[in-house]
């Protein structure tokens, strides 16, 4: 079974995209920070993260930054999902080496889109 | 709504656009018409239903085959239709008009424009291997202000966030506050015109490819077979009809036939498809 990273400091949306993401047969583990889900990573690498940006003690894009260095780092597919909407946040997430992105709110069939996208569906 | 104005709106639409209409449909047709009737200062639909049964007010006529179409759409929709243009048609073509260096192509009922765009930008992606030809996206609907919206090239955040990678909004669109615009070089490519299927359209001109998406679907079977026709009419010897997922020829019209493992994907009955299908063989999409 594949493995999504589910990053929010939201628990509410931890929750449904949780829900989303077992639907579409993955298992899913969650982190609340980057921080967390950075070591979440260095445990084990996940098949794809979906990717809040503003968290508390680490933001989603320092967090990609970090992963995309570590080795195996550039395995996971990750594909924000934030409220962040503005066209240089976007290449901004690009760059530092995100796969897709997601601008909230979403929805199962937004994420299911990606996901196949990514090529992880 | 009593029956016979229900079929006097049935009568009218099958005969303004094809759209068949059974009367399990009746609560579209009731959500559909009421802004329609309001707008025109009638209270209800029986009003509208006696304008329209008279068949002298153009205008509104025109404004109740607009607000009964369905014009759900999406960029890259179905995704597979688009990597078979870029995997199997255009190469094909390519080869077909090596000395004209022209490739025709027709979005036979665009709605606000997703289709046309999105194969104006995958043009754009494949880049220098079509330099030196002349690219003619031709994309056509029933409905003027669906047209205006696809001229226009604005869509929202819901629009753009499906099936549009990421990439490509990064690359040929704008933005405008939650608003995205398409960027006036993919829109150049696109040459918008009303054209409603039902009518001549022989004078069009000859396409290499044409993308006949999720429209047949609302039509009965004669007028699907009226209308395949008179697109193979309009269509080269060699070229491709894509239709959407949930549409066949089959049983409908002898005109085409499906390229063996390649859903949706037509050539004239009397094309080339040995070849084809050889040329074919490795590609798995
Ligand atoms: C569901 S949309 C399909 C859009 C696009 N081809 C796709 O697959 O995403 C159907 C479109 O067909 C148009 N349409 C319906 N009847 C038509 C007719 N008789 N002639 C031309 N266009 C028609 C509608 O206005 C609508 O925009």
């Amino acid at each position: 079974m594949k493995t999504c990273l589910v990053v929010d400091d939201s628990r509410v949306v931890r929750r449904v995209a949780r829900q989303i993401v077992e639907d579409l047969g993955f298992e899913c583990i969650e982190a609340e920070d980057g921080k967390q889900a950075l070591e979440q990573c260095l445990i084990k690498m996940p098949d794809c993260v979906l990717l809040d940006w503003n968290m508390p003690v680490m933001t989603g894009i320092e967090y990609l930054r970090e992963l995309r260095k570590v080795e195996g780092g550039n395995s996971p597919m990750v594909v924000f999902c934030t409220t962040e909407n503005d066209m240089s946040k976007i290449m901004e997430a690009l760059a530092a080496g995100a796969n897709e992105y997601i601008m909230k709110p979403f929805d199962s069939d937004i994420i299911r889109s990606k996901f196949e996208q990514v090529g992880v569906l | 709504m009593r029956d016979a104005d229900f079929e006097i709106f049935r009568d009218y639409m099958k005969k303004s656009s094809g759209l068949v209409l059974t009367p399990d449909k009746v609560y579209l047709l009731e959500s559909r018409l009421l802004p329609v009737a309001k707008e025109n200062g009638f209270s209800d639909l029986a009003d509208l239903a006696v304008i329209i049964k008279q068949g002298t007010d153009a205008k509104i006529m025109k404004q109740v085959t607009e607000a009964m179409a369905t014009h759900e759409s999406s960029f890259m929709r179905d995704g597979k239709p688009y990597e078979r243009f870029e995997k199997i048609i255009l190469p094909q073509i390519m080869e077909n008009n090596a000395a004209s260096k022209k490739i025709r192509i027709w979005s036979a009922a665009c709605s606000s424009g997703q289709e046309p765009y999105s194969l104006a930008m995958l043009m754009k992606e494949i880049g220098a291997k079509l330099d030196g030809w002349r690219i003619d996206i031709f994309a056509t609907d029933i409905s003027d202000h669906i047209l205006d919206k696809a001229r226009d090239g604005t869509f929202t955040q819901f629009e753009i966030q499906r099936g549009l990678p990421i990439q490509y909004l990064v690359k040929y669109f704008e933005q405008n506050g939650e608003q995205w615009r398409i960027k006036q070089d993919v829109k150049s490519m696109v040459r918008f015109q009303n054209l409603n299927l039902l009518s001549n359209i022989a004078h069009i001109g000859e396409f290499d490819v044409v993308f006949l998406r999720n429209v047949l679907i609302y039509f009965d079977v004669p007028t699907k077979a009226e209308v395949l026709q008179k697109v193979r009419d309009v269509t080269d010897d060699k070229g491709f009809l894509v239709l959407g997922g949930a549409e066949t020829v089959m049983g409908i019209s002898e005109k085409w036939k499906l390229l063996k493992g390649h859903n949706g994907l037509y050539l004239p009955a009397d094309g080339n498809f040995e070849a084809l299908e050889q040329k074919c063989a490795g590609i798995s999409i």
